[in-house]
């Protein structure tokens, strides 16, 4: 029976279990690039630490008093401590993490940072000698016994290739020179990045950290494997959700397209099921038998879905990268890892779906009374029945206050809760909505009888149209909410862009490079045609080693600054700092309140004002540029904003402050418009949404599928309706015209539901989820052109499927039409 | 001349930077106390080396050895930083028990600074973190080593004055005579103190032998590894001796010297000194064969003495080749009259350097 059926209706067959495929192949895939991205960053971050049990790293790039180091050495639990001097690099144009060991110490800590000699004479402590990982031995293209240039923290040394590192993991560029030798070359005296520690055998781990952390100055924090991996997590946490949470809306819809296909095929068996029943199959038989076709329908969807998933991560992969496209990976290239518990997760809730879909309308076909079924295939619903308006309005009233619930554990859980209980009221109220909105078209006949026909169908067939409208509201409502939400967000990043970008020209130079000294920034400052520049630097600050860190910006305090609200006066003894607003978020500071940071000595600082800022989802922290310079003697600067003198022509002095750079700079300093550092930030917020953009017009796809199939099927479901018209005299083209206008009127129905709804949602993103994911927020742009698209499309596709549907059941003979039975 | 020259070995190598001003260990130079106690850093290469049996409350024997070893490298004397690593410390401690037939050992290495590791000048006091090694204002040695798999916690009192060895302090280790080294001993000296091992502290006494010595000079290029011994003996006598082996087999050069209990010193001549392998062990770790047993004989104005130099028990090897350092057999060994112990170094491979 149930292959009959399909044999039947294999479109209907195939286009739900493609359904269920697309949402498991988007969830399956947006996790498995996700855990590979993230394994990809932990190995990244292992490499580089070689393994040991604990670090004591620098807060600052400044990095730390090496007295620190005998002191951490010699703390009780503490077997053994290697000091390192950490330097990003770059040697024959490939970039890489130089590392300044003392070989004694690494060998008992971390041994897979330790080099082996190979050819020639060679030794532990050669101060000129450099161990390559075999990754970064390929990256500068040399061989052992070759000699590189290695520039670091602005300064060039050639040092010997020595040997490789065996115990660094493949694909990590690494370098390992002496830690004196890294101190000496680099201008790193006094200084050190990390302590890599060993514990002692039979030490309580976490009473060292307990007493180390109190005893070590701010300037100095602990890190070990565990909050590695959380800052990596939590990087990408936010996004990560956010991806998943439309990969689960694709499958949610898939469950809605099994549901109206199930809820079609079971409507047309009403009667051969009220046979059934009369010939003695119980009423769960019926269940259990749609329950099955669910079931297949599910497992080829959910097969398919998961090769599907496995492929399409690969391609974004390669592509895109780990983060597709989100930048929060840089420098990771992630192999795919298959994830059999995902894989199992997501099968799981595929089949959940499409189970769920076919129940649901088997149970209420089961319940019906055999005798009455058997004569009538019709609606189910009575329409002059009033129509439930108390659940629909409960669950969107949940939602409501489920919106206004704080975050958990810094994920937007009650904001998702919230959008899905919001869109199952909104999709449940849907009889009361199409009522009240055919109702104006109901008041008066236009004596054009398609028409009026097309709307007496739809009012007298609620449960149907229910059906259909169900897939096309919440498809609608998600695509609007999320096209509503990215509007605004690229609308507010647009704004701010304008705001932070006043200047004429831009300036910057590479970091590792050491920056431009003071007398470089006079020297550039009386170039010609300037008026004058603000010079800043940015350095990440590591406040919680479980967190990416936070970044610190050196800069003037002036008008460019886009400040939300005003700047107030702080407490007598503390300095001035400007928080981002999701450093202020994350941070739970706001304007008076003082905090402290690893700069200075005994310095504390409080809060003057929060500004906007899209750029550092970790929060950033503005700081005077003189007062910097004065709590850290820290003079060099990175970047610099050029105002140029009226009349000035931006060519020239572009040319002029490149040769006004230092020659030791040259080549590594970077002039830029204020156009093209707009168009650069953009083009990466719409490579960071791309995913997004790929995920929504899935979802879309898929809500149109569902009104095709939906309208399809039940137009073939009307043949003897059709039959019956022709007899009393409608021609073909007016019953075509009559499904078309149906379709229309269902699709534009559908489609202002739907956009109601999307934007009622578009406020829970806007609102709740941003600002609790990403910790900024924004105001509410909404696309009028593309909503306005939509709502054309989707009527102009359900009056066009509407039509080619009819046309086909037209064509069969009207005696036959009316005698047709399934 | 010995022990250090494997372990620098790895380490010296490439030393291709600037030529360094080591000075060179020249005769008729008197040794000066305390001050030659204390370290002298400008010279490439030293060690306090203390050997020596001991006794538990129960009656059972150990041996045991700790040694610390200072050696300069030829950096950069420009550079200013304070791991600029111009002096590097290694330790190493051993403790031979009969009963379980093993050797417990241990080593550490470190550059020197940061209060973590030096090796001081003035008297003795060289230390690795917690592993030390020093001389008291008393005059008595100390050291404490809390190793891996056991603790030691010794003092080491003289009941003799200094054992200059070689002429007055000046001992050639080859044809060569920059080949030298500036060396005394200090043997019969009275030990007490405590040994940890398995949670279980005893207490024991003992007698033990130190030898200080200090060198710029290489080994000879041909030479493969050398024997050596150091010989308490019960009669208040110290005996010396040891052998250089050459690559191509036989003896390169060979020396030692005999302080009788009333202070007078033979000195041997390379001919006077003749070590004969007796039985061999083959250490199942590293596959090395050593002539674990040995017959040793000097000559002395009265004739040729022999001495049948027998191991407390054979699996003495040290292998230390997981802290980058070589594989050598350093043993406890009786003799008739006198109990010391035996070095053996250069089986596995012949020291290249």
């Amino acid at each position: 029976m149930i292959l009959g059926e399909w044999r039947a209706h294999p479109a209907r067959v195939i286009t739900a279990a493609l359904a269920i495929a697309v949402g498991v192949a988007l969830g399956f895939a947006v996790h498995l690039i996700n855990g590979s991205a993230l394994d990809a960053f932990g190995q990244a971050v292992r490499a580089v630490n070689g393994a040991a049990d604990l670090q004591v790293r620098a807060a600052t790039p400044a990095g730390m008093d090496e007295a620190l180091y005998p002191e951490v050495a010699l703390h009780p639990g503490v077997a053994d401590a290697s000091p390192v001097v950490q330097l990003k690099a770059t040697a024959a144009g490939a970039d890489l993490t130089l590392l300044g060991l003392d070989i004694l110490r690494a060998g008992q800590v971390t041994p897979a940072l330790v080099g082996q000699p190979m050819g020639g004479p060679g030794s532990a402590f050669d101060l000129g000698a450099l161990f390559l990982s075999r990754a970064a031995l390929d990256a500068v293209h040399q061989r052992v016994g070759a000699t590189v240039a290695v520039t670091a923290a602005g300064r060039t040394f050639p040092l010997r290739i020595a040997g490789v590192l065996p115990g660094v993991e493949a694909g990590r560029r690494i370098g390992v020179i002496d830690i004196a030798a890294a101190q000496w070359r680099f201008g790193r005296i006094g200084r050190i990045d990390r302590i890599d520690l060993k514990l002692a055998e039979g030490a309580d781990a976490a009473a060292v950290r307990r007493t180390l952390a109190t005893a070590l100055p701010p300037a100095a924090t602990l890190a070990d494997a565990d909050s590695d991996a959380q800052q990596g997590a939590a990087l990408s946490r936010a996004y990560r959700v956010n991806l998943d949470m439309l990969a689960l809306v694709a499958l949610l819809t898939g469950g809605f397209l099994v549901y109206s296909a199930q809820s079609l095929s079971v409507t047309r068996r009403l009667r051969s099921f009220a046979l059934l029943r009369t010939l003695g199959l119980p009423r769960a038989g019926i269940v259990v038998q749609v329950a099955i076709e669910g079931l297949v329908v599910g497992l080829v969807g959910t097969a398919l879905g998961l090769a599907i998933g496995y492929a399409l991560a690969s391609v974004a992969l390669t592509r895109f990268g780990g983060d597709l496209g989100a930048g929060y990976f840089g420098g990771v290239a992630p192999a795919l890892a298959f994830a059999p518990g995902a894989a199992l997760l997501f099968a799981g809730l595929g089949l959940a779906a499409a189970l769920a879909g076919s129940i649901i309308p088997a149970r209420a076909a089961a319940r019906a009374a055999p005798a009455v079924a058997l004569r009538n295939a019709g609606d189910v619903v009575d329409p002059r029945t009033p129509v439930a308006w108390r659940v629909p309005l409960a669950l969107v009233g949940a939602g409501v206050v489920a919106a206004l619930l704080p975050a958990i554990g810094g994920l937007p859980l009650f904001g998702y809760a919230a959008m899905a209980l919001v869109l199952a009221g909104g999709v449940a109220a849907m009889p009361w909505a199409a009522r009240l909105l055919l109702a104006p078209f109901d008041a008066h006949a236009t004596g054009r009888p398609a028409f009026d026909l097309a709307i007496r169908h739809l009012r007298g067939a609620p449960g149907q149209a229910a059906v259909a409208l169900g897939g096309i509201v919440a498809s609608t409502a998600l695509m609007i909410a999320m096209a509503v939400m990215v509007t605004s967000f690229r609308g507010a990043v647009d704004d701010w862009l304008g705001d932070i970008l006043s200047a004429d020209l831009y300036l910057r130079v590479d970091g590792s490079t050491g920056g431009f000294d003071p007398a470089a920034q006079t020297r550039l400052s009386a170039v010609p045609g300037v008026a004058r520049i603000a010079f800043t630097r940015q350095v990440p600050l590591t406040l919680d080693p479980g967190q990416p860190a936070t970044i610190l910006i050196a800069r003037p305090i002036d008008a460019t600054l886009p400040l939300i609200g005003p700047t107030s006066a702080v407490p007598a003894g503390t300095v001035p700092v400007w928080l981002s607003e999701p450093a202020s978020r994350l941070m739970h500071k706001s304007r008076g309140d003082t905090l402290a940071l690893p700069i200075g000595r005994n310095t504390r600082f409080a809060v003057a004002g929060i500004w906007r800022d899209y750029a550092r989802q970790q929060g950033a922290i503005a700081i005077d540029t003189a007062t910097y310079s004065r709590l850290t003697g820290d003079t060099p600067r990175d970047e610099g904003a050029v105002t140029l003198k009226p009349g000035a022509d931006p060519a020239r002095v572009r040319r002029a402050l490149m040769t006004a750079a230092p020659p030791a700079l040259s080549g590594q300093v970077e002039v830029a418009s204020p156009a093209t550092l707009r168009a650069f930030a953009l083009t990466l917020f719409d490579r960071s949404f791309a995913i997004t953009y790929v995920l929504e017009a899935v979802a879309v796809l898929v809500g149109l599928a569902g009104v095709a199939t939906t309208v399809s099927a039940q137009t073939i479901a009307r043949i003897r309706e059709f039959g019956m018209l022709r007899h009393i005299g409608a021609g073909r083209r007016q019953i075509v015209t009559m499904l078309g206008a149906e379709g229309a009127l269902l699709g534009g129905v559908g489609g202002v539901a739907g956009i109601a709804l999307g934007l009622g949602l578009s406020q829970i993103l806007i609102h709740v989820v941003n600002p609790q994911s990403f910790n900024w927020t924004m105001t509410t742009r909404v696309p009028v052109p593309l909503i306005a698209g939509v709502a054309a499309s989707l009527i102009v596709a359900a009056a066009a499927t509407a039509m080619l549907a009819g046309r086909r059941a037209v064509a069969v003979d009207a005696v036959r039409a009316v005698r047709e039975d399934w | 001349m010995r022990r250090l020259w494997t372990l620098l070995a790895l380490l010296l190598l490439a030393a291709a930077a600037p030529v360094a001003d080591f000075p060179v260990v020249r005769p008729g130079v008197p040794l000066a106390f305390p001050a030659d106690h204390g370290a002298h850093p400008a010279y490439r290469t030293e060690w306090w080396y203390a050997t020596g049996w001991l006794r538990t409350a129960d009656g059972r024997n150990l041996g045991f050895q700790v040694t610390f070893f200072r050696s300069r490298l030829p950096v950069d004397p420009r550079n200013p930083s304070a791991f600029n690593p111009s002096q590097i410390v290694f330790a190493h401690a051993g403790l031979s028990d009969p009963a379980t037939g093993r050797l417990l050992h241990d080593q550490r290495s470190a550059r020197a600074g940061f209060g973590l590791a030096q090796a001081a000048t003035g008297d003795a006091a060289v230390a690795i973190r917690d592993w030390t090694f020093r001389r008291t204002s008393a005059g008595r040695f100390e050291t404490r080593i809390p190793a891996k798999d056991f603790t030691l916690a010794l003092s080491l009192t003289p009941t003799q004055p200094p054992f200059a060895q070689g002429e007055a302090g000046y001992s050639r280790k080859g044809p060569n005579p920059a080949d030298a080294s500036r060396y005394y001993s200090v043997p019969h000296l009275k030990v007490a103190g405590t040994v940890l091992r398995g949670g279980r502290t005893v207490r024991v006494t003992g007698e033990a032998w130190l030898d200080r010595e200090w060198s710029s000079s290489y080994l000879d290029p041909r030479a493969a590894g050398w024997d050596w011994t150091g010989l308490n003996l019960d009669d208040g006598s110290a005996l010396m001796a040891f052998r250089i082996r050459a690559k191509s087999g036989g003896t390169l050069w060979a020396g030692g010297s005999l302080r009788r209990p009333d202070g007078r010193i033979v000195r041997f001549a390379p001919g006077d000194v003749a070590l004969t392998p007796l039985r061999r062990w083959r250490s199942p770790g590293t596959g090395a064969v050593y002539p674990v047993e040995q017959l040793l004989a000097v000559r002395l104005p009265e004739g040729i003495r022999r001495y049948r130099l027998t191991p407390l028990f054979d699996a003495q090897e040290l292998d230390a080749r997981s802290g980058g350092l070589p594989v050598y057999w350093e043993g406890a060994v009786r003799t008739q009259g006198g109990r010391g112990y035996l070095e053996l170094t250069g089986y596995v491979a012949p020291l290249a350097i």
